[in-house]
């Protein structure tokens, strides 16, 4: 519209004008108004904490006191900081352990309840209850459930005559226990996402196959697979990212512990920000894991289009 | 029905086995914290472990909800996400009907910009919005509880929902609403609004969910006991009660119950509203 503005107008147009024209304004104002209390909030509240998290992050800057400019020295320390890589080693083997088994065990379950068997609905409730539940109370009952005397895991073990071990305070048994019971918790999402997606793939591919003489597995790698892979990659990239970001439940169950051997980089920031107040510290460290969910989600988008068959 | 081979038959069978494991994998911890919530102190020792407890021990109950500020925890989380999801319903429902109907100046621009900030971790912006509220007296207050996820990346994502949704609706309504001469507001409130029920529904399950569940914020934001949402004070719980678990059982069944309940009987909306947290994150 602006383009017109120098352009002499015929007779036609000015008579036409005064009609579009508050109409266009009347747009501007009522959109701008409509979408200003969100624009509003996400510069108070998203935008502007983010600019100023990079500037505490380039500082040091104690809960009282003023804070001191330090250039990139919080990200010089962060990379000598042995306790960080222990942190990001515990990161990465968390996700490592929980994406494979959460993806397979969600497909699975998916391919099992996607056939129309009578009462299969229970089944679907069943592991979906988990989802629904606070992480909080799962991570505490599972806690109980894995308690070295009174668990209910060692008491079914002694039963067959073997003394369980301490699950959780033992450096090599807590991670695992932590990632079982975090799949366990979200297996059910994943699960209804394949459910819908299974439930999009045309019967009549498979009907060719098997008239083609296609058996079960070639039916699943060559149909079922490539048509659902949008969804397998939505779900493995939304699962890695949130596995980059656990926290609740390595709170509740082993507080980072015994010794390092749970904490993760969450953990690691809040620990640093709410209970040490080393807030410049915290906010570099913050930023170091935005830029490792950021680099993941590249690399997936990257890959996306060598191993994802159809695009939207 | 056809008759079927012994082979299907076997593989029909072994699914529903399977499944049955797998759930039943999926429930004992249910199972196991309600027997536990109704034991006596001294049977929770006992071997070998009884599932049925005899005699059922309610004291449980009432010692938590004696000794805790327990229906505190429970107001606290209830009203919180009341407050959140009606804004949330509010606020992203305005907003997306402008990015979807109303073709403003900059409304790509304003929309990308928002969208693109979603994936910001939490973490990241935390720290600063601590100080934040700091500075605004907002520490130990619900204020920051209740703000922040409704213009945060929870709203977000529910302008893009609701924006997808109003995208799918015939203009020729709206477009009739005009001629008549309905004030843009008119519109969204008394035609747009009402057909929007269902990603409504949707997306108050999933922001009633999130909130009632949050735990990093609450945990940040608050210090008063008598101020914790209901995971926060069980987390706390857990550290006091020690290995007290039938008291800290029967507060876990009392903080679940309630939700597990109208999940039971609206399970379509919930697995919806839930499949959407997957989406956001």
């Amino acid at each position: 519209m602006e383009s017109n503005m120098n352009i002499p107008i015929s007779p036609e147009q000015k008579k036409a004008k005064p009609k579009r024209n508050p109409f266009h304004r009347e747009a501007n104002v009522s959109g701008w108004l409509f979408v200003s209390p969100m624009v509003l909030g996400f510069l108070v509240l998203l935008l502007g904490p983010l600019l100023l998290a990079f500037y505490m992050s380039l500082t040091d800057w104690p809960l009282l006191g003023e804070p001191t400019f330090v250039g990139m020295d919080n990200y010089k320390a962060i990379f000598s900081d042995e306790e960080f890589w222990t942190v990001v080693g515990n990161t990465f083997t968390f996700a490592a352990g929980l994406v494979p088994l959460n993806i397979a065990l969600a497909l699975g379950l998916a391919l099992l309840l996607v056939r129309k068997l009578p009462g299969i609905g229970i089944f679907r409730t069943a592991i979906f209850v988990p989802v629904m539940t606070s992480l909080i109370v799962w991570a505490i009952v599972w806690k109980y459930l894995f308690a070295t005397d009174t668990g209910f895991i060692n008491q079914i073990l002694q039963l067959f005559g073997i003394t369980g071990p301490a699950w959780l305070y033992n450096p090599q048994l807590a991670m695992p226990v932590v990632i079982v019971t975090s799949v366990l918790k979200n297996v059910g999402l994943n699960m209804v996402l394949f459910i819908a997606a299974l439930q999009q793939v045309p019967v009549h591919l498979y009907e060719a196959a098997r008239i083609d003489g296609a058996g079960r597995a070639r039916q699943f790698f060559q149909i079922t697979v490539p048509m659902i892979s949008p969804t397998i990659f939505l779900t493995t990239l939304l699962t890695i990212i949130g596995s980059l970001k656990v926290f609740g439940q390595i709170y509740v169950m082993t507080q980072g512990g015994p010794g390092d051997s749970t904490k993760v980089l969450v953990y690691y920031i809040w620990e640093k920000a709410f209970k040490n107040f080393e807030f410049g510290y915290a906010s570099a460290l913050a930023f170091v894991l935005f830029f490792i969910i950021f680099v993941f989600t590249l690399l997936q988008w990257q890959y996306r289009k060598r191993w994802v068959f159809h695009e939207e | 029905m056809k008759n079927k081979s012994p082979g299907k038959i076997l593989g029909i069978g072994l699914n529903y086995v399977t499944l049955s494991v797998v759930s039943l994998i999926m429930l004992v911890p249910f199972l196991w914290m309600l027997s536990t919530s109704l034991k006596e102190p001294a049977k929770i020792f006992v071997f070998p472990p009884e599932l049925i407890p005899s005699p059922i021990r309610l004291e449980n109950y009432t010692e938590v909800l004696a000794n805790t500020p327990f229906h505190l925890f429970y107001w606290n989380s209830l009203y919180i996400a009341i407050l959140v999801t009606i804004g949330t319903v509010l606020f992203a429902s305005i907003a997306g009907y402008a990015f979807a109907r109303i073709p403003f100046k900059g409304r790509n621009l304003v929309f990308l910009l928002l969208l693109s900030t979603m994936m910001i971790p939490n973490e990241v912006t935390s720290i600063p919005m601590f100080l934040f509220m700091r500075v605004l007296g907002f520490i130990n207050t619900h204020v920051p509880l209740i703000v922040l996820p409704i213009f945060g990346a929870g709203g977000i994502f529910g302008v893009f929902v609701m924006r997808q949704f109003f995208l799918g609706i015939p203009k020729e309504l709206e477009e009739a609403a005009m001629i008549d001469g309905c004030s843009r507001w008119r519109i969204y409130w008394s035609i747009m609004l009402p057909l929007a029920k269902p990603a409504i529904a949707t997306l108050t399950i999933f922001t009633f969910l999130t909130s009632w569940n949050d735990f990093y914020d609450p945990l940040i934001f608050l210090n008063d006991r008598e101020l914790m949402t209901l995971p926060l004070a069980l987390s706390l719980f857990t550290d006091e009660a020690g290995t007290a678990w039938h008291h800290l059982m029967s507060a876990s069944v009392m903080a679940t119950l309630p939700l597990l309940i109208v999940f039971f009987f609206a399970q379509k909306q919930f697995i919806e509203g839930v499949s959407m947290t997957g989406m956001k994150d």
